[in-house]
């Protein structure tokens, strides 16, 4: 830009402040300072920006997990001698699983090992399996194909998350065992192993002797039908290397496996900072490669009550209780809103009444959230005596909390109906009721209604008062009433993130992703109302 | 029962409604012109007065009885009642309840199921009391009302009347809920107060009201007064709210101002969506990020950079509590920003300026007095906020400034302290409320400040 001025510079007009070198540098620093300026904005919204994308991602591949479940396919045997038609109430159904599995696994003998094994399978079978026979009696007299959800560390793990497992990689070189179940010794035909080990963290020894320790890497070894788990390895003569290790599956035979015929099998992350030991891998391994694993859409999850195991809670409770509550802040913050909005608006003359109620309303929209619960539990609860835990209570609660929202947007939207409008009705003889609700109050619905729904999602965001009047008890029930105990959504979503299980972070994910997704449909039908029915004069 | 009572109330204003308008047609022989009021005014006035008192009666009774009803029961059973606490109290008449109306209870005594027979009995009698006080006030009211409805009666007049009294009286909830706030803090509070005195709560430097008790048993009764000091818990939050601040203030005004000045249209219809989302998430989520994904993460970088973070520092959940107070600062701050009028940028324009230095020396001194008021906003909503706290700060009141610290906010130790089955009337859960109230008297200050600000340094252009 100073290119164009110079010239006439040049040209007879005496270098002035505003030409000379100085004002070049000077200008090209504050355009400086401008360009820094602006991308420092721009930089401010991409941030916001930046934190969204984060917080979203975040949450999202947390909680796709958790919308599958593993299911294990059992041949379960419910003919007479183990089930009783007559007295359906009276078996225990878990064990009867419990069996069917352990059958599967005949060379699992020590009580811990049973224990181990049982655990794979979820403590709500026996419930499950009750409910289907109850509901198809056809199941009983034989042996039925039927699917248990598997506990959620089997779960987890058959998702990726408990541990990184590697592929099975060939052994490149004779494997020999010394005995086919118990603590043997394996003998293989060149020394790679050794490195092998070296670089899992194996634990160096006397005489080159490699420990694999609970804080290294399991190498598992699998060949002849069973697997072994290698715990120490020593160098041998002749170049070959014998390891020490734990059989966890049985092998068929001693017989010397070819080069390629074992596989190895790499779980990296340590024993000691996992919460599934080797054995229950080694048996998911096998239940899988067996076809008998299968991952369906988790109803459980969708269409069930709490509960404190991972894999049988779902969020059915929560969402009944979310909506019972919203249900009663509607029916009592719309009406009154309304109400109170077309007062202020329409007929409230100009006294210290009318001012006081604005300021009031003004400073309840900035009153924080909790101090709405505590007048909950100091006024609803102690004073008036009604239920914890309730969705009454919380709606009521939350009514108090949207209904400055719902008064504000309502006042606004009274107020962009012209004038005219009510000049015109009472013109023809309307009286002022009629005027404001024959005329002005169907003009301004659309804006109202943009604004109850938005205040609506935010209650149905809301988490703290909630905690204040009871509605952070454990409810397994799905409330059938509004009086019922219930939990809501986000406080699900509280309790959730609390609990120290594993399987519990993907749940709380995909419960607010539910959430999320609620708010998303409601803000949604807010901008459709806003597009489409609302009116500039 | 009752909602029978209910419906049937509803069914009987609909008739009402159609009578009497049928009979204000009548009265003026189908010339309708000769009313002094609509047909359909009549109506409404008659179903008013059908179902109004009824309602009114019932809503008031719904509200009053079953405090009435667990009296008795507490009174009757006094004898059996006497040793217990508090909860236990209530936990027997919430059986009872139950039992009474056909719930499932944990454990039922011959006590209980005693105490279940009378509560039915009461109740089916205090049903009736109100089935006949309702009928009776309807019946009433519909005579009274029928025998009204005449040519030249002003029913339009009575019944716009009511309607403006129901209008007032939802205007007048507003000031209700803020009597009934400031009541329920001022009541709690004071009976706290009588156990510990509130200089010591005040200024006291240490707070454990966990161990809140010399004793132990119900007779040991002796509160500590020393561990009520709420010192800790406000130096907790203002370090939180700083450094929220530290993250928002810039970062929210910064996107105000390129959003009102620099972005273009299709920027802004990017942007602007981005921070409503931002504001809508709920702050379980943002607790939920804090917790699970932010403090391990910095606690990592710390770790490598050989400092020793808490798990449950006080810069995780500032930090995403700024976060989503950006979208509030910023929100606020464009409306300031746009209401500077355009010619004071013509004119900066003009002399030659460009648009930061517009912007910083003409813009910004014209919105500076929005924008404090919009902070002081922002910072009243973080010092209120509560979910984040609760799951990303800690619960051990530590009186430090180091970020990297865990520290407790006063949000955090009113949800702790309530959260479970307590006793009401105990020093703790009192304490609760004395620190709702400082909370809401800082936040409701901080407002009023906002607002003066605005108010009294306010340039007025045109």
């Amino acid at each position: 830009m100073t290119d164009a001025i110079s010239p006439l510079g040049a040209v007879g007009r005496p270098v002035s402040i505003h030409t000379d070198d100085a004002a070049k540098a000077r200008l090209k620093g504050r355009y400086r300072t401008e360009t820094w300026f602006k991308w420092l904005g721009a930089a401010a919204v991409a941030l916001a920006g930046l934190f969204l994308v984060l917080l979203l991602s975040t949450i999202v591949t947390q909680a796709i997990p958790a919308l599958r479940q593993n299911y294990l396919t059992l041949p379960i045997d419910l003919s007479a001698a183990k089930v009783d038609p007559a007295k359906l109430g009276e078996v225990n159904y878990d064990a009867i699983a419990q069996e069917a599995l352990t059958a599967k696994f005949p060379d699992v003998t020590s009580r811990q090992d049973k224990r181990l094994l049982r655990g794979l399978i979820s403590t709500g079978t026996g419930v499950f399996l009750r409910k289907d026979i109850a509901a198809d009696p056809g199941m009983l007299g034989g042996t039925v194909d039927y699917a248990v959800p598997l506990d959620d560390f089997a779960d987890l793990y058959l998702k990726g998350l408990l541990a990184d497992v590697g592929s099975d990689e060939a052994i490149s070189t004779s494997v020999t065992p010394s005995e086919t179940s118990g603590d043997i010794d394996l003998t293989f035909g060149d020394d790679a192993m050794l490195a092998l080990a070296r670089g899992h963290g194996a634990t160096e020894g006397e005489n080159g002797m490699l420990t694999l320790t609970s804080g290294a890497s399991s190498l598992l070894v699998a060949f002849n039908g069973g697997t072994v788990k290698l715990t120490a390895l020593s160098p041998a003569a002749n170049g070959t290397v014998i390891a020490k290790g734990t059989v966890i599956e049985a092998l068929d035979s001693t017989a010397p496996a070819a080069s390629g015929q074992a596989f190895l099998r790499v779980i990296e992350t340590p024993e000691a900072s996992r919460k599934i030991s080797d054995k229950v891998i080694v048996w998911l391994d096998t239940l899988k490669s067996a076809g008998l694993i299968e991952s369906r859409f988790n109803s459980i999850f969708f269409f069930t009550g709490a509960s404190r195991e991972p894999e049988l809670a779902g969020v059915w409770g929560a969402v009944v209780g979310s909506f019972l509550t919203m249900i009663v802040t509607l029916a009592i913050a719309f009406p009154i809103g309304v109400s109170a909005a077309i007062y202020l608006e329409e007929f409230a003359p100009k006294n210290r009444l009318t001012t006081m109620i604005e300021v009031n309303i003004n400073n309840l929209a900035a009153v924080p959230s909790i101090v709405f619960g505590l007048l909950g539990l100091a006024v609803f609860l102690n004073f008036f005596g009604m239920p914890r835990s309730a969705p009454v209570v919380g709606g009521m609660v939350l009514a108090l909390m949207t209904l400055p929202i719902i008064i504000i947007a309502s006042r606004a939207s009274l107020r962009a109906v012209p004038p005219s409008i009510r000049e015109a009705a009472l013109g023809i003889g309307a009286s002022k009721v009629q005027t404001v609700f024959h005329h002005v109050l169907p003009l301004a619905m659309p804006g109202i209604m943009t604004g109850t729904i938005l205040g609506m999602a935010h209650a149905l965001g809301e988490t703290a008062p909630l905690l204040m009047i009871g509605m952070v008890a454990f409810i397994v029930d799905i409330p059938g009433g509004f009086t019922d105990p219930a939990t809501i959504l986000p406080v699900q979503i509280f309790m959730w993130a609390d609990f120290p299980e594993a399987g519990f972070q993907q749940k709380t994910s995909a419960a607010i992703l539910i959430l999320l997704l609620f708010l998303v449909i409601m803000n949604a039908i807010a901008v459709i109302l806003r597009k489409r029915f609302e009116r500039r004069w | 029962m009752v909602g029978y009572l209910v419906v049937l109330l509803l069914g009987l204003a609909a008739a009402a409604y159609w009578i009497g308008r049928t009979r204000a047609i009548a009265s003026v022989n189908g010339d309708v012109a000769r009313l002094h009021s609509l047909p359909g005014q009549h109506g409404m006035f008659l179903a008013l007065f059908a179902a109004g008192p009824a309602l009114l009666a019932i809503v008031l009774w719904s509200l009053v009885t079953p405090s009435i009803e667990s009296s008795i029961i507490a009174d009757r059973f006094s004898s059996e009642l006497s040793g217990m606490g508090v909860p236990q109290v209530e936990a027997f008449i919430r059986d009872a309840r139950a039992m009474a109306f056909g719930g499932l209870v944990g454990f039922a005594d011959p006590t209980k199921e005693a105490a279940a027979a009378l509560y039915k009995s009461v109740h089916a009698t205090s049903s009736w009391i109100i089935w006949t006080v309702a009928l009776v006030l309807s019946a009433s009211g519909f005579y009274w009302a029928y025998s009204r409805i005449a040519q030249a009666y002003r029913a339009r007049h009575v019944v716009e009347r009511i309607l403006r009294a129901f209008l007032i009286a939802c205007s007048v909830v507003a000031i209700l809920t803020t009597i009934g706030i400031v009541l329920s803090l001022i009541f709690e509070s004071l009976r706290f107060f009588q156990q510990v005195p509130f200089y010591k709560f005040l200024f006291g430097t240490h707070w454990s009201p966990q161990s809140a008790f010399t004793g132990a048993g119900a007779e040991a009764r002796a509160v500590n007064e020393d561990i009520f000091g709420m010192v800790p818990l406000f130096a907790g939050t203002l370090l939180i709210t700083f450094i929220a601040m530290l993250v928002a203030a810039p970062i929210g005004l910064m996107a105000a101002i390129y959003l009102s000045d620099y972005a273009s249209k299709s920027v802004r219809a990017v942007a602007k969506p981005v921070l409503e989302i931002l504001a809508g998430i709920p702050t379980v989520v943002y607790g939920f990020f804090a917790a699970l994904t932010v403090a391990p993460y910095f606690r990592g970088i710390g770790e490598s950079l050989g400092l020793n973070v808490a798990s449950e520092s006080a810069l995780a959940a500032g930090v995403v509590m700024g976060i989503m107070i950006i979208p509030f600062v910023s929100s606020l701050s464009d409306d300031v920003i746009n209401a500077v009028p355009q010619s004071l940028r013509d004119g900066s324009a003009g002399l030659g300026a460009t648009k930061s230095e517009t912007i910083r020396k003409v813009v910004l001194p014209a919105a500076l007095p929005g924008i404090v008021s919009a902070m002081l906003l922002a910072v009243s909503r973080a010092i209120g906020e509560t979910m984040i706290v609760v799951m990303a700060a800690g619960l051990a009141a530590n009186l430090t400034a180091n970020p990297l610290e865990a520290v407790t906010t006063v949000t955090v130790q009113i949800v702790t302290l309530l959260v479970g089955d307590q006793e009401f009337d105990s020093a703790k859960t009192l304490a609760a409320f004395a620190l709702g109230l400082v909370l809401f008297c800082i936040t409701l200050s901080l407002n009023i400040v906002a607002l003066r600000v605005v108010q009294k340094y306010r340039e007025q252009y045109d």
